[in-house]
């Protein structure tokens, strides 16, 4: 495994009477993208400040490269950090902007120089360099703001919702962009963000962040596909949650008495009521020569040029979301009968939520 | 319409400046309107006249020292009001914000009682501190707009840069409240230069200040004398304004607006 660059160890911190983080345990590992996902108000910003060493920890302590920071202010602790904000310096040139961390390091005249055109060229900005931030878009007011905080080749770069100024367009050119860059100088990034197509696009692991505690720590692929709580269920992507009773060991009753199978991870015990998940792109129309075809009714239908999004009522109660992917093989329309198949192995099971 | 309005307006706000600067060329020894020809004359017994030079050398030094001492005071005053986890903000801020409410005469009386009690009326260290007080909520103001304006995250940049809390306060947020500091200055050398009431009290022959030896001349004289010094107050005053607010970049505190 690999070596732990930010170790945060039981860390809380409270504003007022409310916990922004409650105990977390983090590892982030040299090199790795990580990423911090959730909603507002999640704890992920306050994460990263406690990591930055902008607030101090009400409890636990913070470690990088093993030496505990917790006492360090952030001045000494020497991350990069790009804020949502940018936060560039509005009196300041481009160059001067991205200069100001090595000035802080009292490095010579001639190796700013060298290093400050590396870094604009690093970022495609070595031509406006002469500009005020005012005087860039917000694409390039990013990038300069990534500049100054990789000049100085620090150990961690912090990112903290850095495209979320940005339209869209941008936004993904910017991603690409920013994974590379990443990529190329190798350094161990923390990157917060509530946009879960970004987490999932450009992280090595995401820990997926709940009232203030990590709901659960995996690779992009890992957190999607097999979500561990409801809350990673319905957060990132769409998702249905099935309820019912185990009534063998690889078979559910629904609630209106329909008996389907499903392969969780470990046998399911008899009589258990439990939880589980299905993404809706696993569901596909059933076909003549399907198992495990469920019967319902169109409830809703949203068409959306890639896919169409469908609801089915079974006859229980239970809804279904289904992507059908375009163009669909039959007309969809609400109060129409739908056979769905449902792929065993496409069931994941919850662990009982945090919210309860 | 609106044009006449606003000419009456401005009219009736200018007319005593244009008054005092019209007798202050008149020939004769009266004080009086309209003038009956036109003379430098009266500018010339400003010049010469001892008492206002040395009045001018008063209001000099107590103008400096009153902004030295309110500038660094009135800004750490604006920055712990704009930011600071001051405890009973609310009301520092009504204490320190509103230009004082007490009437100038209540001012000075308390300045003389006090600066009698500590047998300070003969310097002019009695005057400063007056001065300091009366200017404060002036410079706290115009700091604290510019404290407000300032982006906490721009000192947390600094911050993970590497900058030491003093290296941010001189490198980030000193310059960045600029604006706010050159307008506090204006704002405390105008007051200070122009204060009459409060420091009448407290000042003696050999303390007081300009609008001060200026008054105490009208008691005893009636030339035009007083209009000349009048007249040049307001032609300085308005060449600082001016000149502050073509090169200095005030937001427009004081001129124009944009």
């Amino acid at each position: 495994m690999a070596r732990a660059v930010v170790e945060l160890v039981g860390c809380s911190r409270d504003y007022g009477g409310v916990r922004a983080v409650a105990g977390l345990d983090l590892a982030v590992h040299e090199g790795e993208l990580l990423s911090l996902l959730g909603p507002s108000g999640c704890g992920k910003t306050t994460t990263l400040n406690l990591i930055a060493g902008f607030v101090p920890p009400t409890a636990g302590r913070v470690l990088i490269d093993g030496q505990d920071v917790t006492e360090r202010p952030a001045h000494q602790r020497g991350l990069g950090v790009v804020f949502q904000s940018y936060a560039l310096f509005p009196h300041l040139s481009v160059f001067e902007n991205v200069a100001f961390g090595l000035r802080e390091r009292r490095i010579g005249r001639a190796e700013i120089e060298r290093r400050v055109g590396a870094a604009l060229a690093l970022v495609r900005l070595h031509t406006h360099a002469g500009r005020r931030p005012a005087q860039l878009s917000g694409g390039m007011q990013q990038r300069v703001a990534l500049a100054r905080a990789l000049v100085y080749e620090p150990r961690v770069l912090l990112l903290d919702e850095p495209l979320a100024a940005l339209d869209r367009k941008l936004r993904e050119e910017m991603r690409a962009e920013l994974r590379e860059i990443q990529r190329s100088v190798g350094i161990t990034t923390i990157f917060v963000t509530h946009d879960q197509a970004e987490a999932l696009g450009l992280s090595d692991r995401i820990a997926v962040m709940h009232d203030g505690r990590i709901e659960q720590l995996g690779s992009p692929r890992d957190v999607y596909e097999r979500p561990a709580t409801r809350f990673v269920a319905e957060f990132i992507g769409a998702s249905t949650v099935v309820r019912g009773r185990a009534v063998a060991g690889d078979h559910l009753e629904l609630p209106g008495g329909r008996r389907i199978r499903v392969r969780a991870d470990a046998e399911l015990r008899v009589g258990e009521e439990i939880e589980l998940t299905i993404r809706p792109e696993r569901i596909r129309l059933a076909g003549p020569a399907d198992d495990n075809v469920v019967e319902g009714t169109v409830v809703g239908v949203v068409y959306q040029g890639l896919q169409t999004e469908v609801t089915v009522e079974l006859a229980g109660g239970q809804r279904l979301l289904v992507f059908v992917p375009e163009p669909a093989p039959t007309a969809l329309a609400p109060d129409q009968p739908l056979g769905l198949h449902l792929p065993p192995d496409a069931f994941v099971r919850l662990l009982p939520g945090r919210r309860a | 319409m609106l044009r006449l309005a606003v000419g009456l307006l401005v009219a009736f706000m200018t007319l005593p400046t244009v008054v005092v600067i019209a007798v202050s060329v008149n020939p004769t020894a009266i004080l009086s309107f309209p003038p009956s020809g036109v003379s430098l004359r009266w500018y010339a017994n400003v010049v010469t006249y001892p008492q206002f030079q040395r009045a001018m050398w008063n209001s000099l030094v107590v103008t400096a020292g009153a902004v030295a001492l309110a500038m660094p005071i009135g800004t750490a005053a604006a920055l712990a009001l704009g930011r600071g986890r001051l405890r009973g903000r609310e009301v520092w801020a009504m204490l320190l914000l509103s230009p004082l409410v007490v009437p100038g005469v209540a001012a000075g009386l308390g300045f003389l009682i006090l600066g009698a009690a500590l047998g300070l009326l003969r310097s002019r260290s009695v005057l400063i501190a007056a001065h300091v007080a009366l200017v404060l909520p002036f410079v706290v103001r115009s700091v604290w707009v510019s404290v407000r304006n300032l982006d906490p995250t721009l000192e947390r940049a600094a911050a993970s840069l590497g900058a030491t809390p003093w290296r941010t306060f001189r490198r980030v947020t000193l310059p960045l409240l600029r604006p706010g500091l050159l307008a506090a200055l204006l704002f405390a050398v105008i007051v200070s230069l122009n204060e009459f009431v409060v420091s009448l009290f407290i000042s003696t022959r050999l303390t007081e200040i300009l609008p001060v030896a200026m008054f105490t001349y009208v008691v005893n004289y009636t030339d035009p004398t007083i209009a000349a010094l009048s007249t040049l107050f307001i032609l300085g005053t308005f060449v600082v304004v001016w000149l502050a607010d073509r090169f200095l970049d005030l937001g427009g505190v004081f001129l124009h607006h944009r």
